[in-house]
């Protein structure tokens, strides 16, 4: 029983990963209808932009955590004005397949950046393998402190994104883009504006996650491949859908975990695909997705 | 241009559109069975991983290019061709009958890929496509019996009728027949209802299916035919690198088939060939121009992905039609010569229009 509230305890701090790069697909899908494929490859660069601020530069944590964020929030408004903004009304394929493009350059040219290279770093966080026991030491259930300041973190994360949609007036600015582009642009929203901002939002979102999960599978070249997980999240959660977002990480997370464990080896890298692809014959909107039918 | 004034059925159906192009494919055809007193023999193995990987990317192109359903997990496809041909051709069975059973078991692949594809589509569909390509990777790791597992497995000698095809030229010249015989079929296909049906759903499913089209039938087959193609090339894969792993066949390999195919020009059988042809000689150039770069950039193993990414960006924003886009382009520009205008390709743009109701 403690062995399986162990398990759940891990996979969902995994799942928060999950469920942060999901809500990063959700804002830009619910904004633009596109899905961003660099998604994982944004948060692998969070994460070497944090390993340089705090090696290099020898910044304190909390300094380096918010300046990545800020950087990354930057990029991401870059990237869309770049090269995004002139696919606008384009079909969604080429969206995919810029963002595809994107991720790829990403990884080349990020083992080609002095320092950053091929090799994998760790993250020097001031939590690092700290472990706190619940319910006496030695026999309760034991959660290192990695995997709490995930969860923490994710819940105070959501929550602000949360009150920022429900009562902010920029948030409402987004949720009207999202659902009809043209009726916000009459009411007078800046809809470029307003997407170049949703692609910063989600892309500091990612950089959270790089930064949450970096001390845990160390930083290196490839770590956006986590970023293809996500997907099974956003879909099981029903894309578009921000509470969805959480759910659907948590739940890949906890199987993932589950499946590790009592699961022949090679199945904990595969359960999240099986999960979706039962998801997408079952209900393909997803737990919390709208319904999906095209207006002619 | 040219204007062709048909006045017989024929003419309407057949695979030259006027004497002009029956001359320069006949060329094209002279230079390929002479291909190999041409080359280096280096040259030649190129050109061959060419053919290939053109068989894999007419089958992707039958399917996002045509049919407009975009796959993120054709490797897989490609592994079950390699891995039939492996297995059956270690237990006798003669190329003439393994190269059809791997197209077909890699078709039969294809038609459980699709059915998800039945009920869901767009990026919902990318994203079942992403989720089997992992999975028939982890299954090609776990069934160690068959496929040898991660250590790999050894694909035998390549003999027909008692002749030797395990030689370059040969082996050349089989996969250059196979792969004219591939093109030749999809461009029959495509005159045929089928391949109106599938260009059809591309443009519009919503009025596709208001055309009587079954929707789920023909995605089905569009999916089954692309992977029994991808299949073939697997087969032939198998026999050109002799020993296959797992990790030849991953995510990377899928996206890479991606990139080749909307480099080549989407929606156009040419950007097939012209997609992994131009990969092909690009990744020679960057081999060859390491040594003259300094090694700080030449050395890197980042240099590929990050050239490559550079061209498909470009690519996408500046030609959607990819190379075959750009040479019809100079074509126009030359056949009209004075008269070419900028706008002439200009791409129609629309606001987003939502597939959510609400």
């Amino acid at each position: 029983m403690l062995q399986l509230l162990q398990l759940i305890v891990s996979g969902a701090a995994i799942g928060c990963i999950y469920a942060l790069i999901a809500l990063g697909f959700v804002l830009i899908y619910k904004a633009t209808e596109t899905v961003n494929f660099a998604q994982g490859d944004l948060m692998m660069i969070a994460g070497f932009l944090g390993l340089t601020a705090m090696t290099v530069a020898g910044l304190p944590f909390w300094l380096a955590f918010l300046l990545t964020i800020v950087a990354m929030a930057l990029l991401g408004m870059g990237t869309e004005r770049l090269v995004l903004r002139p696919l606008l009304g384009q079909p969604a394929f080429t969206f995919v397949m810029m963002t595809i493009g994107l991720g790829y350059l990403a990884r080349g040219l990020v083992t080609m950046i002095p320092y950053w290279g091929t090799e994998t770093h760790s993250l020097p966080v001031p939590y690092k393998d700290e472990v706190i026991w619940f319910g006496g030491e030695g026999k309760g259930l034991v959660v290192s402190v990695e995997h709490l300041v995930i969860i923490l973190a994710t819940v105070v994360l959501v929550a602000l994104l949360y009150l920022f949609f429900r009562y902010t007036r920029l948030g409402i600015a987004m949720q009207a883009t999202s659902q009809n582009q043209l009726a916000a642009f009459y009411m007078g929203i800046p809809v470029r504006r307003v997407n170049m901002l949703i692609w910063g939002l989600s892309s500091a979102i990612c950089g959270v996650a790089g930064l949450l999960l970096a001390p845990i599978t160390f930083v290196h070249a490839n770590m956006g491949f986590v970023g293809l997980k996500a997907f099974p999240a956003a879909v099981v959660g029903g894309f578009g859908s921000i509470p969805g977002a959480l759910v659907g990480g948590l739940i890949i997370g906890i199987v993932e975990s589950l499946a590790g464990f009592y699961l022949p080896e090679g199945f904990k890298d595969i359960a999240a695909y099986v999960v979706v692809l039962v998801m997408l014959v079952v209900k393909p909107n997803g737990l919390f997705g709208d319904n999906l039918t095209k207006k002619v | 241009m040219h204007f062709i004034f048909k006045t017989r059925y024929e003419q309407d159906i057949s695979l030259f559109k006027h004497s002009g192009q029956r001359f320069w494919y006949a060329a094209l055809a002279v230079a390929a069975v002479a291909a190999p007193w041409l080359l280096s023999e280096y040259t030649l193995s190129q050109v061959t991983f060419i053919g290939i990987y053109a068989i894999v990317c007419l089958g992707l192109m039958l399917l996002a290019g045509f049919t407009g359903q975009v796959s993120l997990g054709h490797a897989g496809f490609l592994a079950m061709g390699a891995y039939t041909e492996a297995y059956l051709q270690a237990n006798g069975w003669p190329f003439v009958m393994s190269l059809p059973m791997s197209a077909l078991v890699a078709g039969i692949t294809g038609i459980m890929i699709g059915l998800p594809a039945l009920r869901v589509k767009g990026m919902y569909l990318s994203i079942a496509t992403l989720a089997f390509g992992f999975i028939l990777e982890q299954v090609v790791v776990s069934a160690e019996g068959i496929t040898g597992g991660n250590a790999g497995r050894q694909v035998g000698k390549l003999t027909i009728a008692g002749i030797d095809f395990d030689d370059g030229t040969n082996f050349y010249y089989l996969v250059t027949v196979i792969a004219v015989l591939c093109v030749l079929g999809v461009l029959n296909l495509l005159r045929s209802p089928t391949g109106r049906a599938f260009v059809a759903i591309r443009d519009s499913e919503v009025s596709a299916q208001s055309m009587g089209i079954n929707l789920a039938h023909y995605k089905t087959v569009a999916f089954a035919l692309s992977a029994a193609l991808a299949g073939i090339a697997g087969a032939l894969y198998a026999h050109k690198i002799r020993i296959i792993t797992p990790d030849q066949f991953g995510f990377l390999q899928s996206i890479e088939l991606l990139m080749m195919v909307v480099i080549g020009g989407l929606g156009s059988i040419q950007g097939a060939i012209f997609g992994p042809a131009f990969w092909f000689l690009v990744q020679q150039l960057i081999v060859t121009g390491k040594d003259w770069l300094p090694p700080a950039l030449g050395q890197q193993t980042g240099l590929q992905p990050t050239i490559f990414g550079i061209i498909l960006i470009a690519i996408v924003l500046f030609e959607p039609m990819g190379l075959y886009g750009r040479w019809l382009k100079f074509r126009t520009f030359l056949e009209i010569f004075p008269f070419y205008r900028k706008g002439m390709f200009k791409r129609q743009k629309s606001y987003m229009k939502s597939e959510r109701m609400k």
